[in-house]
């Protein structure tokens, strides 16, 4: 089989169908909702609920007949690229424009979104029914489901970034619910200024996108930036390091995107978003937004795919291809020696979206989505029943206090096994496997190294261990909590088990023998083909998947099966390697490192600047204001002194003469001529002296 | 014939003595006196730089002269006049006594 991608041939739309002009109605809906909630009393939480599910039901209901027209228009023969936009601001001879699109990719990510986020607002209204501030976690929900469905839908790379940064502003706001939690506060914080860390490369891409293409829209009757045209000349255009425009811009992209996603070095954030609320763990955290990276690297895929010579391999693909394949093994080996049950989920999410990249890396759009969407269900079907369980508990979290929960909980645990054995991969019966096997299967052929390929396969390995692991500590052995543990309400369960059918079935839209969901991503025909599955390279790759499951959960269960661990006892594993053990257990000691370096570079240059803004500044500022100062007091003293002095000693001059004379006018006439007499002696004198030669 | 000095002389010891009297004297009459005798010592100055002037034929010495005693005259009239008028009003004539005279 083929694994590189073929360019695909859409026919360009020269008019839109009706539900491509009223698909602005899908994200609008929500938002619009979680705008009403937002003005709601604390206390209409029946109002509340009801509403952001009824919006999220309606935009579920329009996604489906989206995602159908785009089907039925497959069915036919023709692709559907439909695309309606227009413009938002124009200034000179340049415009903002937005707009969106409806498209295979677009149209599956809206049903998967709405489908599980309604699940999940379900499931929220049983878990975060004793929450006091129910009403403003479904103002946030509703928002966060509008935001992501408008990153979905967008074809203009600016409104994606609006709801992509509106995303990350939900994720902040809900991650820190309970904000009266330091930790949650602080969760929130570092979620938000990592992912921003990203999103500062991302809006640099976008800027560069803009400046080289001068358009925003993606798709736009052969205009766009991710059309031919474009990336033609995004091609000629080089950048540093022998890197064309297109690939550099399709770094700065990823980095965005791995910031969102939880990709290597920028990961550090998801564990810690475990903080917030369990459903919100679900469905941020697991199964939409942290797949919004994953989507975006799908949506600019011509953009990352362009001027690739042989095999579709390109500088940015490569890029993504390894650090999605580390981060897949980093956060697989984390996950292993954490004892939060929340916790070993995160890790294994980013474990997943590692895969994911690898999957977009490597074998095309197709193949990461076709992940990214089966992971949603398993892994949103994972939270939920640790959420339930977590319920179940008093909140308990630490999966050493839990344990023989399979007859307390029997729906939870029934269906928690599903969604561990979908991710484990187990084969051909569980959606997990096929996608998995589908990047492995891409990662087998990729024509520069085997090195992600064996990357992969151990993290499978480590998936199946881990999750074993937490199976057995959580469900088997003897119940090590306190208190009594009881089965979650219907009102939770019942999303679970929709959930867990289709974490079982999704797979059957991506078997070798019959591919349409590739087919149907990538534009081409689909035909079912038994004899795929008799392809000994297909063989070959099922054989290795088995192994995977049987050593992976095969040494779980010999470890973890059915003992019940004393709770305050060191690990198995960490009795067996403990150096390993400590490192592992410190997430590779990496927010020590960032808090040595990053932090502490912060902190210092902050420092740094404070000294410099009290010292420098605050001192320039304290002179100029102390010579002001001077120059007042020197002021006071010439207008009171000196101004006001010398006007009142003449008036008192003038007084006191006045006086002077006044006394002369006594009334004796005879004095009046003495002083006559006087006078004209003196006027004698002075004219006798004058005259003197 | 006498020199210009002279008289000079003589009409600044008048003068002199007119002055002293008019200052020194409480009796307004001899006050008035002391007065008339600056009046007559200026008299005759006007004549003697009238006699040793450049124009002696001219009599235009003697008629100042004329006229300043014909002033004189009209001026001790209304003196004695003013000083009978406050005799009548104060019944008295010393000067001392008469302060009204300010503002």
């Amino acid at each position: 089989m083929t694994l590189i991608q073929e360019v695909s041939s859409f026919t360009p739309q020269t008019t839109a169908s009706a539900i491509t002009g009223i698909l602005w109605l899908i994200p609008a809906l929500p938002i619009v909702a979680s705008g009403c909630i937002a003005l709601m009393k604390q206390s209409r939480r029946q109002a509340a609920a009801t509403l952001s599910i009824s919006s999220l039901c309606v935009s579920l209901l329009l996604s489906i007949a989206a995602f159908s027209h785009v089907l039925s228009g497959w069915l036919a023969g023709n692709a559907v690229r439909e695309s309606l936009n227009f413009t938002w601001i124009r200034f000179g001879s340049s415009a903002v424009d937005l707009g969106w699109v409806l498209d295979p990719l677009s149209a599956v990510m809206l049903v998967m979104v709405s489908l599980v986020g309604l699940l999940i607002f379900i499931y929220s209204t049983g878990y975060m029914a004793h929450d006091e501030n129910f009403t403003r976690f479904f103002c946030f929900l509703s928002l966060f489901a509008g935001a992501m469905l408008g990153v979905v839908i967008s074809n203009s790379i600016l409104l994606l970034f609006m709801c992509w940064e509106l995303v990350g502003l939900t994720s902040y706001l809900l991650i820190g619910f309970w904000y009266h939690k330091p930790s949650a506060a602080a969760a929130a914080k570092k979620a938000f200024l990592t992912t921003r860390v990203g999103d500062i490369f991302f809006l640099l891409g976008i800027v560069w996108l803009f400046a080289q293409t001068g358009t925003l829209l993606f798709y736009n009757h052969g205009a766009g930036s991710l059309e031919p045209l474009s990336l033609a000349s995004l091609l000629t255009q080089h950048a540093a390091l022998g890197l064309s425009a297109a690939g550099a811009i399709g770094l700065l992209i990823f980095a965005g995107a791995a910031g969102k996603s939880g990709q290597l070095p920028l990961h550090v954030w998801l564990p810690d978003a475990m903080e917030g609320p369990t459903p919100v763990s679900a469905l941020i955290h697991a199964a939409t937004m942290v797949a919004a990276g994953v989507y975006l690297i799908a949506r600019v895929y011509p953009l990352m795919q362009a001027g690739a010579l042989t095999g579709g391999v390109t500088t940015s693909l490569t890029v993504v291809t390894w650090v999605g394949a580390s981060t897949a093994v980093f956060a697989a080996l984390i996950a292993v020696a954490q004892n939060d049950i929340k916790r070993i989920l995160a890790y294994s999410t980013v474990s997943q979206l590692g895969y994911m990249m690898a999957g977009l890396g490597m074998g095309g759009v197709a193949v990461g989505i076709f992940h990214l969407i089966t992971h949603a269900f398993f892994k949103a079907l994972l939270f939920m029943g640790a959420g339930s369980v977590i319920h179940g508990c008093h909140e308990e979290q630490d999966i050493r206090h839990m344990g023989g929960l399979k007859s307390y909980m029997p729906l939870t645990f029934a269906t928690y096994g599903i969604g561990m054995l979908a991710l484990c991969g187990v084969p051909i019966f569980f959606s997990g496997f096929w996608s998995k096997d589908a990047i492995l299967e891409s990662a087998h052929g990729w024509s520069i190294s085997h090195a992600p390929y064996y990357m992969l396969v151990f993290g499978a390995v480590l998936t199946a261990f881990y999750m074993t692991r937490q199976v057995s500590y959580v469900f088997f052995g003897q119940w090590r909590g306190h208190g009594h543990a009881h089965e979650s309400p219907r009102v939770m369960t019942t999303p679970l088990a929709i959930l867990a059918f289709f974490a079982v079935t999704l797979g059957a839209i991506g078997t070798p023998a019959w591919p349409w969901f590739r087919a149907f991503l990538d534009n081409r025909a689909s035909e079912v083909d038994l004899h795929a599955f008799a392809e000994p390279a297909w063989l070959m790759l099922l054989l290795t998947s088995c192994i995977i499951v049987i050593v992976g959960i095969g040494l779980g269960w010999a470890l973890y099966g059915n003992k019940s661990p004393d709770p305050d006892a060191p690990d198995t594993l960490q009795a067996a390697i403990p150096h390993v053990w400590v490192v592992l257990q410190n997430k590779f000691y990496v927010d020590e490192l960032y808090g040595v370096t990053v932090i502490a570079f912060y902190a210092w240059w902050a420092r740094v600047a404070d000294w410099f803004d009290r010292r420098v500044w605050g001192g320039a500022v304290a002179a100029v204001t102390w010579l002001f100062g001077l120059f007042a007091q020197f002021n006071r003293f010439f207008d009171a002194d000196i101004v006001d002095g010398t006007f009142d000693k003449g008036c008192e001059e003038i007084s006191t003469s006045g006086g002077l004379l006044a006394s002369i006018q006594s009334g004796a006439v005879q004095n009046y001529l003495r002083i006559l007499a006087l006078a004209v002696v003196a006027l004698v004198l002075i004219l006798f002296w004058s005259s003197r030669p | 014939m006498t020199p210009l000095g002279g008289y000079l002389l003589v009409a600044a010891l008048m003068f002199a003595i007119g002055l002293a009297g008019a200052l020194v004297r409480r009796n307004a009459i001899m006050v008035l006196i002391g007065i008339e005798l600056m009046l007559n010592s200026a008299n005759l100055n006007f004549i003697a730089f009238w006699r040793y002037g450049p124009h002696p034929e001219a009599l235009t010495g003697m008629m100042f002269a004329i006229f300043s005693i014909a002033v004189a005259a009209a001026e001790a009239a209304v003196g004695l006049g003013l000083v009978i008028a406050i005799y009548r009003h104060t019944h008295t004539t010393e000067l001392d006594k008469i302060n009204r005279m300010k503002g």
